[in-house]
């Protein structure tokens, strides 16, 4: 565990200098990596030009929805992103240069081409989130005020498991990394809309088989004073961060049985 | 003559080389099947609160989304077609050797991206295309001419797609690195095609420009003849117009950056 701390840092460190060595590429890669998101945002907006509410939620409760998806998942992003590029290892075989280094696999494949610039991402969805806390009337407690940060936490380690798993898949798929796609950017796509917007059936999925909804839409019910979807009661707004945990745990499983099923191509 | 033949073996070729990589168009199937799902529900929920909203009812919105999925990797509206191994071949100095070849650089691209479109909608968009219509109410048309103006309209927007792209990947002769271009384009893509709303749900001034670019030619063009709600003639010669176009300026560009180009190494 430490040894991979460790090696992360090294690695994600090497690539964060590389990148520095050409600045002016870096700020335009950054702000095209802020301007794809917000444009997500922009696509809110122009659908709230023409309604007031979308399945019975206003403007600023959907930008609350959308900061904290868009936060959480830009930490997952940030930290494991690269790992989707897995695949593209295990076909060419360049994987089989990690396997041979002292350090944990999974730092090394986490680490790998760490990209300083989807902050741009994190901080598109940190304004979109500043701006829904000054427009939604929020009835504050201590509780509500703790879970943010919690929620904020807990998300991003889910997104991580779903990283993780993606890539654990990529060894059994190769070519099919894209299938990974769907649940990460798919999912973070799916957490900016209320819940009440979609079929009954989807929440069920994404609540208890893949438990996305603890990321955004049970936690931000609590706090915005909703009703909580599929009528579930209060205090699993406060499990996040088990969930989290939970996910964390099965994906590391899922890597491990990956990473031993490896074949490498023998060149 | 020769020379059509030509062409038509570099379609079949890029045609072929997409279709070889089965499980990747397994899992872009997969994907382009959840992401329509999200958005419909989504769409749905807009066309709930305000019915015919951009003058589609509920059904013609759906139908909406699943076409944009169904032609999303075929029209290339987020990049991924074959300029981005042109600008490669620019940045490492191959395309000498493309230049060396008795073919024209543009037209041979432009048969390559062909072939890998046709592939790309048949292979990625039939299967969520259908799924969608089986499982959602759609509008679709039920006369021939319908569907057969559709195809052509799908056609031109591959000219049009391919025209926007190769100018891009042009620059790479005066850029070298391509990376914050192919950025910028899949920017405009989404944003100007119709992808990520329909184009005629685009409230005031912004409507009227964005309709007009030629990124519209990509989705909501074909989407309103399928749908009935454009006139096909119009519609083949706004896409027609924006293909000549660019596509010709695609030839100065090209005329401009061979004769400066200087390839490094040897």
């Amino acid at each position: 565990m430490v040894d991979g701390l460790r090696a992360y840092r090294l690695i994600g460190g090497m690539w964060i200098r590389s990148t520095m060595a050409y600045r002016a590429s870096f700020a335009m890669t950054t702000f095209a990596n802020f301007a794809v998101t917000a444009l997500d945002f922009v696509g809110i907006l122009l659908m709230f030009s023409r309604v007031k509410v979308l399945g019975g939620w206003p403007l600023p409760e959907v930008a609350f929805l959308y900061g904290l998806s868009s936060v959480a998942f830009g930490f997952a992003d940030l930290a494991i992103g690269s790992m989707e590029r897995l695949g593209r290892r295990v076909r060419d075989g360049t994987l089989d240069t990690l396997l041979v280094r002292p350090a944990p696999v999974l730092a090394q494949v986490a680490a790998d081409r760490f990209a300083l610039r989807r902050l741009g991402r994190i901080m598109q969805g940190a304004l979109v989130l500043g701006y829904a806390l000054t427009a939604v009337d929020i009835h504050w407690t201590p509780l509500k005020a703790l879970l943010m940060p919690v929620m904020v936490l807990s998300g991003a380690g889910i997104f991580c498991a779903v990283f993780v798993a993606g890539a654990a898949f990529q060894f059994v798929a190769q070519d099919a990394s894209e299938v990974q796609n769907a649940f990460t950017y798919g999912g973070a796509t799916l957490l900016q809309y209320p819940p009440t917007v979609f079929g009954r059936e989807l929440v069920r999925g994404v609540t208890f088989l893949l438990p996305l909804a603890f990321v955004t839409w049970l936690p931000a019910a609590y706090v915005l004073g909703r009703p909580m979807p599929l009528g579930l009661p209060h205090w699993v707004a406060f499990a996040p961060p088990l969930v989290a945990v939970a996910c964390l745990a099965l994906s590391g499983v899922a890597w491990r049985a990956g990473l031993r099923s490896y074949r490498s191509t023998g060149n | 003559m020769g020379s059509g033949r030509l062409y038509v073996a570099v379609v079949a070729g890029g045609f072929r080389r997409y279709a070889t990589y089965r499980a990747a168009t397994a899992a872009g199937v997969f994907t382009n099947t959840v992401f329509g799902l999200i958005l419909v529900y989504t769409y749905l929920a807009l066309w709930d609160e305000k019915p015919h909203l951009g003058g589609y009812d509920q059904a013609q919105a759906v139908t909406y989304v699943w076409l944009g999925q169904a032609i999303f990797a075929a029209m290339a509206i987020g990049g991924g077609g074959v300029e981005g191994e042109l600008m490669e071949r620019i940045r490492t100095g191959d395309v000498a050797i493309d230049l060396y070849r008795p073919a024209d650089l543009q037209l041979w691209w432009l048969a390559a991206d062909v072939g890998r479109a046709l592939f790309q909608l048949l292979g990625r968009g039939v299967i969520p295309f259908v799924f969608g219509a089986l499982v959602f109410p759609v509008a679709l048309p039920g006369d021939v001419a319908t569907w057969g103006a559709f195809l052509v309209t799908l056609v031109l927007a591959m000219a049009v797609g391919f025209g926007i792209r190769y100018l891009i990947a042009l620059l790479t002769f005066w850029m070298m690195d391509g990376t914050g271009m192919t950025h910028m384009t899949m920017l405009a893509g989404f944003f100007c095609s119709g992808m990520m709303l329909p184009l005629n749900v685009f409230p005031g001034a912004l409507g009227d420009v964005v309709r007009e670019l030629p990124w519209s030619a990509l989705l909501q063009k074909p989407a309103d003849v399928l749908l009935g709600e454009a006139d096909p003639w119009r519609t083949f010669a706004f896409q027609g117009a924006w293909a000549v176009v660019l596509l010709g300026a695609g030839r100065l560009l090209q005329s401009v950056a061979t004769r400066r180009v200087v390839v490094q190494g040897g």
